[in-house]
């Protein structure tokens, strides 16, 4: 599964979202390639993934996007990571 | 030997048990920091500031916990990150996880060069223990040593 992670300025809080996910797939034993993206450029890039992770203040940004978009709310919880991502598959 | 954490997290980047009037303070001690370690210049204590007003405190990413940065740019002079821990929490108006008492300022000049450290972060915030252990430690090396672990 292809995950993009999305924040402001896509240095950040998705990189830090990007690491939390990665360790949760990986006990999951679930195949994923995880990258990250700012909210600008999220949009375009999200068209080739499989699921969307953001925040909840930037989700609202990303409506319209056809890729299913997830908020999480609490980024260092793995159990909602986990919860998401057993959702999505 | 300098460490990768002790490259990125020196001992001039944290200030512990401080207190801050409110958000903005609370991101200005962050950025204080990462200009005292060498990594940033004022102008992006300010972009940091603005990334929050512009939009809004998503920064605040876990409960307790903001992750003050903005992008790269000519005001960040080296990758590398900050930690202020505040003795009274203040709300930065995120209602899933405010009151804050941690705040990590990151400057990055690429999306690439932090990452180690941040996935070295990532997993020790993301453990309970550890997370109560970083609230308790003395010290910028004892902090160090709870990441690395």
């Amino acid at each position: 599964m292809d995950i993009l992670c999305v924040c402001g300025n896509g240095i950040g809080t998705s990189v830090l979202l990007k690491a939390n996910v990665e360790q949760v797939a990986s006990q999951l034993d679930m195949d994923v390639n995880v990258s990250t993206a700012d909210i600008g450029t999220a949009p375009g890039t999200a068209v080739t993934q499989d699921l969307v992770l953001t925040s909840a203040q930037l989700a609202p940004e990303l409506e319209g996007v056809s890729t299913p978009v997830r908020v999480v709310h609490n980024f260092m919880d793995l159990n909602e990571i986990q919860q998401v991502l057993e959702d999505a598959e | 030997m300098t460490t990768e954490m002790q490259q990125y997290l020196p001992d001039e980047a944290f200030d512990l048990d401080v207190e801050a009037a409110d958000w903005r303070e609370a991101i200005r001690l962050s950025g204080d920091r990462l200009v005292a370690a060498g990594f940033t210049t004022e102008a992006y204590t300010q972009a940091m500031i603005e990334t929050v007003e512009k939009m809004g405190p998503y920064i605040v990413i876990a409960p307790g916990l903001a992750l003050a940065h903005s992008r790269p740019s000519e005001a960040v002079l080296n990758t590398g990150l900050s930690w202020v821990r505040l003795s009274t929490p203040v709300e930065f108006g995120n209602k899933d996880n405010d009151p804050v008492s941690l705040v990590i300022g990151l400057a990055g000049r690429n999306e690439e060069e932090h990452v180690h450290v941040m996935s070295a972060i990532a997993g020790a915030l993301s453990s309970a223990e550890k997370r109560k252990k970083l609230e308790e430690a003395p010290t910028a090396a004892a902090i160090r040593t709870i990441l690395e672990a």
